[in-house]
């Protein structure tokens, strides 16, 4: 790819990242988010964390896995995205839900576990957003890549602080609770010597 | 007296069939009259008021002569779109939006209810004599689910109580029982998977005797003047308001009456969660989230969730000397 190419790419996957997004405002907008539009907009906000958290991780094993190095030129940005999903998410719980009500917000996050979990989620995922800049890279220098090494207990309490908030159909939040599983598996040197190459084939194939 | 289908009953029980509209309305309800543009919603607030101004075609036979209850709220009632398609009914689909859909084709009738247990005689009630017996009233209901939302509903029903005199309990009746239909061909939920809904079927609830004839309670019919939609729970239901919607049982086809309190659906998946009681009480929290407020479907700020629903001057008697805490 040339860089031109590339930079087409990027602006092409922003747009589309933004279009859960658009449709949410669309939706609302022509007032179908149903009867209960707070729930469905947080609904909707926290779904789209979670798979932009997989879409996130999936980069780094979609990359050994074909042998495309390209693919990390998106990381950042998709992760960028995630964090956009997940402050909508917390805007909304905060603004729409809770209406800036804060002492019974601090209340609501110290007693009920789910909401613990999924606040702790957004601290991480706040935490690796701010440290995103190429200069704060270079400032924060070997520690970065600890910091950033938190996306992985996030996704897991994300899917956690999924399973906790549903009643008893669990199926949803199961699933993204085994894609974690799978993506974090793909990572393990083990089970890398034993995939080695689909990329073989992906190699010969010039992007 | 009803039709009895398995044993044999007196034929007078002293009780006259009263004078109202429900044959029509039973009638009717094969003809499926195009009643959609008869819809009475409410002025609702906020975003969802905007909602109904949509056009909702629905066809639904009409109660007519409905008498006032007392118990009546003047609050904004719920529109008739948002009761109708914000449902939790896990029979058919476990999402809210669900059941509106997948209970299209669900057909309520004919329908028979059993009774059985602690009675004079068990019999089998037909749906078609329940509406021709009772007088029907409309009751307009303040409705607060377990998940922190609450509606209005304006129902069309009769008390529990006069059914359970009419049946004749025997002292040893000290709950009532009641099961929905089992069906999974009808009721598509039902299907049975690897990880599936998580309630196990046919769906039950309960009453302590003295809850069920407390005069609030009642079996709901229709809602809206009109027959009640198959998503919420056709053709007859329970409704105690005073209690979170998972204990007001739709789509019945059992009562029994028993010595014994009854194991109950959401009780046994989670009891640390779902009590049999399940009064709603704002000081006594779900393990997992506030019951302090509840979200009015169409209001934006959250409101304060009172004690027993705001049913307390009916309902507090019942609960004197229990630990509410322990017993939610």
């Amino acid at each position: 790819m040339t860089n031109r190419q590339i930079t087409f790419t990027k602006i092409s996957v922003f747009f589309l990242a933004l279009v859960p997004f658009s449709l949410l405002l669309l939706r609302a907008w022509n007032n179908e988010l149903g009867a209960n539009p707070i729930e469905a907009i947080t609904d909707m906000t926290g779904i789209w964390t979670i798979r932009f958290l997989a879409i996130t991780l999936a980069i780094t094993p979609l990359r050994r896995l074909t042998g495309q190095v390209i693919f990390i030129r998106f990381r950042r940005m998709l992760g960028l995205f995630t964090f956009f999903y997940a402050s909508l998410h917390f805007l909304t719980y905060v603004w729409l839900d809770q209406y800036f009500d804060w002492p019974f917000i601090v209340k609501d996050i110290a007693e009920h576990p789910y909401i613990i979990v999924g606040f702790t989620t957004f601290l991480i995922l706040l935490g690796m957003a701010v440290t995103s800049p190429r200069f704060m890279v270079r400032k924060i220098g070997k520690n970065w890549k600890r910091l950033h090494r938190l996306i992985y207990p996030a996704a897991f309490l994300a899917s956690l602080h999924f399973i906790w908030l549903v009643k008893s159909d669990i199926r949803e939040p199961l699933l993204y609770f085994v894609l974690f599983t799978v993506l974090m598996l793909l990572r393990l040197p083990s089970v890398q010597q034993k995939t080695p190459l689909v990329s073989n084939w992906f190699r010969s194939v010039k992007i | 007296m009803f039709i009895i289908r398995s044993n044999d009953i007196g034929q007078n029980s002293g009780i006259s069939p009263s004078e109202i509209t429900s044959q029509e309305v039973f009638q009717s309800r094969r003809r499926f009259l195009q009643g959609g543009a008869a819809l009475a919603v409410g002025s609702g607030l906020g975003i969802t008021s905007m909602l109904a101004t949509q056009k909702v075609g629905h066809a639904a036979a009409k109660f007519s002569n409905l008498i006032k209850s007392p118990f009546n709220t003047d609050e904004t009632q719920t529109p008739y779109k948002d009761v109708t398609t914000y449902n939790n009914f896990y029979e058919f689909g476990t999402s809210k939006a669900s059941p509106a859909g997948m209970a299209k084709n669900f057909k309520a009738e004919p329908w028979a209810i059993a009774v059985t247990g602690e009675v004079e005689k068990p019999l089998t009630l037909d749906m078609e004599d329940i509406l021709k017996r009772y007088t029907m009233e409309e009751r307009i209901y303040r409705l607060r689910c377990v998940e922190a939302w609450s509606m209005v509903v304006p129902w069309v029903g009769f008390p529990l109580a006069s059914l359970i005199r009419d049946l004749k309990p025997t002292s040893k009746a000290k709950y009532v029982a009641f099961r929905t239909l089992h069906d999974p061909k009808r009721m598509t939920g039902q299907k049975t998977s690897l990880f599936g809904s998580g309630l196990d079927w046919p769906y039950r609830e309960g009453l302590r005797m003295d809850e069920a004839m407390n005069p609030l309670a009642i079996l709901a019919v229709g809602l809206y003047g009109e027959v009640l939609p198959n998503q919420n729970g056709a053709p007859i239901r329970l409704v105690v308001p005073w209690k979170y919607g998972f204990k007001s049982i739709k789509s019945i086809v059992s009562i029994e009456f028993i010595e014994k309190q009854p194991e109950t659906t959401w009780e046994k998946l989670a009891p640390k969660e779902y009590g049999f009681y399940a009064n709603v009480n704002p000081e006594v929290d779900h393990p997992r989230w506030s019951q302090a407020r509840e979200r009015r479907l169409g209001e934006f700020r959250k409101r304060k969730t009172l004690m027993f629903n705001g049913y307390e001057e009916q309902v507090a008697g019942m609960y004197k000397g229990l630990d509410m805490k322990k017993f939610f």
